[in-house]
């Protein structure tokens, strides 16, 4: 039986850039950064709320699963915003909101009343795409 | 959206001053919102008050330095507490170990990365990327 969800992958263009964009930007708390070589961390970070799941912001460098050409096609992909991540959820959009775009949050959709609450959305800094949602209450 | 980017800016305001002695009484007056409004504007908006948020970036912080070895007597001024007493009882109840313990869990916690990374890293990832080869 499957009980829970413990870490999930994003792929980064840039470790460096992803760390600033999830925790000084979005306010996220880093959980594990431990050098793998070439340069690269095994980064996890998640929610201040939700400490229990970890998000892995995962390097494209070529080597075990990624050959030169699988690297580059990949970060091409990531770039132009072909993956969508998740939801997140917030206890206020608009504040939310308002407080994400004052740092600078590329939002591509403003808060917008939907049948399941009110969801915005918004590119990280490599290009994934999330959506920011207030459920409605009886969703919760 | 404006009442928004009032209570935003008053957020904004202890993020960067989380540190100082920081009046709150102030802060909403400077947003233009009555005490009242103020606090339960921004328990609407972020999910605590403000108070409870200050707290929990002074703890944040605290972890931090604790986290870079500096001592519990300075993690308590550095980050806006006045009282090492009350700082230490404070972190021991939201944390469950005194700064002190903290601070040498981390300490070994750290010791144990450096002698073997990979056995804090899901083994499925380190062998599908290569990572445990290089």
């Amino acid at each position: 039986m499957i009980t829970r969800l413990s870490h999930a992958s994003i792929y980064v263009l840039d470790q460096e850039s992803a760390y600033d964009f999830y925790v000084n930007k979005l306010g996220f708390v880093e959980k594990m950064k431990i050098p793998i070589g070439n340069d690269a961390f095994w980064l996890t970070v998640c929610p201040k709320d939700q400490k229990e799941v970890e998000i892995t912001l995962m390097p494209i460098h070529k080597g075990g699963m990624f050959n030169d050409e699988v690297a580059q096609n990949l970060s091409e992909l990531v770039k132009n915003g072909t993956f969508g991540f998740g939801v997140f959820q917030c206890t206020d959009i608009y504040a939310t909101y308002q407080e994400l775009k004052d740092k600078g949050v590329v939002f591509t959709k403003e808060p917008t009343q939907e049948f399941y609450g009110i969801e915005a959305m918004f590119r990280d800094d490599s290009g994934n795409w999330f959506s920011l949602t207030q459920f409605k209450q009886e969703n919760v | 959206m404006y009442m928004y980017k009032r209570i935003v800016d008053a957020k904004l305001y202890i993020d960067e001053h989380y540190l100082e002695s920081i009046d709150l009484d102030k802060i909403s007056d400077q947003a233009n919102f009555s005490k009242y409004h103020f606090l339960r504007l921004f328990k609407k908006s972020f999910g605590k008050s403000p108070h409870q948020y200050l707290i929990e970036l002074r703890l944040s912080e605290a972890r931090r330095l604790l986290k870079n070895k500096v001592s519990v007597k300075e993690t308590c001024f550095q980050v806006g507490f006045e009282s090492v007493p009350s700082f230490v009882r404070l972190f021991k109840r939201r944390e469950g170990l005194t700064p002190n313990e903290y601070a040498k869990k981390l300490d070994r916690l750290e010791q144990e990365k450096l002698a073997s990374p990979f056995s804090f890293i899901p083994g499925c990832f380190a062998s599908s990327y290569g990572w445990n080869k290089q």
